[in-house]
Formats: C-alpha cells, structure tokens, sequence
C-alpha cells in the first residue's frame, strides 16, 4: 500500500503529473469515440439511403461495411 | 501519377481498410511499452525529479502538433496546385486533431512549468509561438465552414494553412533565436540528442505511438468525410427524384 502512495506521489510532484497523464489520455480517447461515432452514423445514413435507392441508383460508395 | 489513383473514393477506402489494423497496432504497441517505461523504468531527472515524466506526454504532443501543422500545409499546397480531391479532406480531418495535440502540449506545459518555473505561464517565444499554432488551427477549422459553398471554405482554409505554415520554423529555432525560459531541444539537434537513452528511448516509443494515433484517427475521420460525401450525394438525387 504504502509502494502505490509513494508511486502515486511522483516525489511530491503527482499533482501534475497525474492531470498531464489524465488530460492527454482523455482527449485522444475522446477524439477516438468521436470519430467512430461519426463514422458509425454516416454509414447507418449511407446504408438507410442506399436501400431506399432503385438499384441504377446505386453507383460507388462505400467498399466494405 | 500514382497519386491520383487514390484520388477514388473507392479505391482509397480499400486501401484504408487494408492500412487500419496494421496502424491501430503501432499505436496500442509502441503506446504500451512506452508508457510501461515511462511511469516504472525511466529515471527521474538529477534537477526536475519525478516531474520530467510529464516529457514524455508533453514533447511527443508538442511534435505532432508541428508534425499534423506540416501535413496540413503540404494538403493544402497538393489542394491548390493539383486539385486533388483527397487533399482538402485530409487537411479538414487533420486540423482538429493538430487542434488537440497543440492544447495538449500547451497544458502539459503549464503542469510541468508550475513546479519548475513557478509559473503556469510565461509569454516567452516557445510558448508564445505554439500559442500562436492553436490560433491557427481554429482559424483553419472556423474557415472550413464559413462558407455557404465548402469550396469557397477549404481554399481560403489552405491559403491560411500555407501562410501560417512560417510559424512552424519560429516555434522550431525559438529557443536558440530568442532568450527564453523554455529549455533548448536536447533531441532533434545536428550534434545528436543530449537526453540520456534511459530517457530517450520511452520518449521515442511514445512519439511513434502518437504518430501512428494521428495515422489511424485521420484514416477514421477520411473514411467518414468521403461516406458523409456520398451521403449528400444520394440525399441530393433522391430529393431531385422526387
């Protein structure tokens, strides 16, 4: 126990190297979620109107789902 | 030109199908070692103690935050010269990215001044600079979409990608130019680093790490730029049809 509070306490520098570690994980794990989210979406809308599409109407897009 | 064979939508999809669990890998790998180094082998510093860990988030978000900045303007260039249809996308998808990884080089910057320098912020040339970068990137990114016509947008975002790209030298030799509290580069220098291999080998892995990041969320952000053109496309025919 006492190891991981001297681990966590970085020599007394924790409290900013702790937030450096949090904010960088944060913000590329949000940038990911957000990016395959979108990408998730706009092929559920690309799937949706290709259905609803003749089919001469159905020319490229997307190569693999 | 083989350049413009993946100017198709479709063609360039396949290719990053093929290319995404390949960079996925050399994100999660390099990242894990390189953070296993980070925080349980490499050494504190003799002057900064613990607190040089933050280095290794700091340095390698402060280079992508160039390194994203130089593709953009080289997208920009290809964009305005050559007209390539996949360049004015990659430069969009790009910007928010580089955005992010400029924050975060300047917040870990602040984490790492307060107990070094005393200070969360000092308008010396590096961080003045870099200060200047994040400006920039919104800029580009509040360009893309001022316009009514994208068209209009995505050529006046390159112009400003192009014309900021002289910040990127600036941030660059700011430290040797000008008189700063910001340390000199003991990395990428013509007489070899400086930084011990203790140090500088987590550092290396975590800047590979990132960089491969930045290829994989920038194939993931191209994938649904070009599926959300398709998307208008179809919405656009449908609505005529009827």
């Amino acid at each position: 126990m006492e190891q991981i509070e001297t681990f966590l306490a970085m020599g007394e520098h924790g409290a900013f190297i702790w937030p450096a570690y949090g904010l960088t994980a944060a913000v590329m794990i949000g940038f990911t979620v957000s990016s395959l989210r979108d990408l998730s979406a706009r092929r559920k809308a690309l799937r949706a109107l290709e259905a609803a599409m003749p089919e001469h109407g159905r020319r490229g897009g997307e190569a693999a789902p | 030109m083989m350049f413009h064979r993946f100017a198709n939508p479709t063609r360039f999809l396949r290719l990053a199908d093929r290319v995404l669990p390949w960079s996925v890998l050399l994100t999660a790998g390099p990242l894990a070692v390189g953070l296993y180094l980070a925080l349980f082998v490499a050494p504190p510093d003799y002057q900064q103690g613990e607190s040089v860990r933050i280095m290794y988030v700091h340095v390698p978000a402060a280079w992508m935050a160039l390194f994203v900045y130089t593709n953009i303007a080289i997208a920009s260039a290809v964009a305005l010269i050559w007209r390539h249809p996949l360049a004015d996308l990659a430069a969009k998808a790009s910007s928010p990215i580089g955005a992010g990884f400029t924050f975060l080089a300047l917040a870990t910057g602040s984490l790492w001044g307060k107990p070094m320098w005393g200070a969360w912020w000092v308008w010396d040339a590096r961080l003045t600079s870099v200060l200047v970068l994040f400006f920039l990137y919104l800029g580009h990114m509040a360009l893309m979409n001022a316009f009514d016509d994208p068209t209009r947008g995505r050529r006046a975002a390159a112009i400003l990608a192009l014309v900021g790209f002289v910040n990127v030298p600036i941030i660059k030799f700011s430290v040797e130019w000008w008189n700063t509290l910001h340390q000199p580069a003991s990395v990428l220098r013509l007489d070899g680093p400086t930084i011990h291999p203790d140090m500088l080998w987590p550092l290396l892995l975590m800047a590979i790490g990132f960089t491969f990041y930045y290829v994989t969320l920038l194939l993931i952000r191209l994938k649904s730029e070009l599926i959300g053109a398709r998307v208008r496309v179809l919405s656009m025919s449908d609505l005529s049809a009827r």
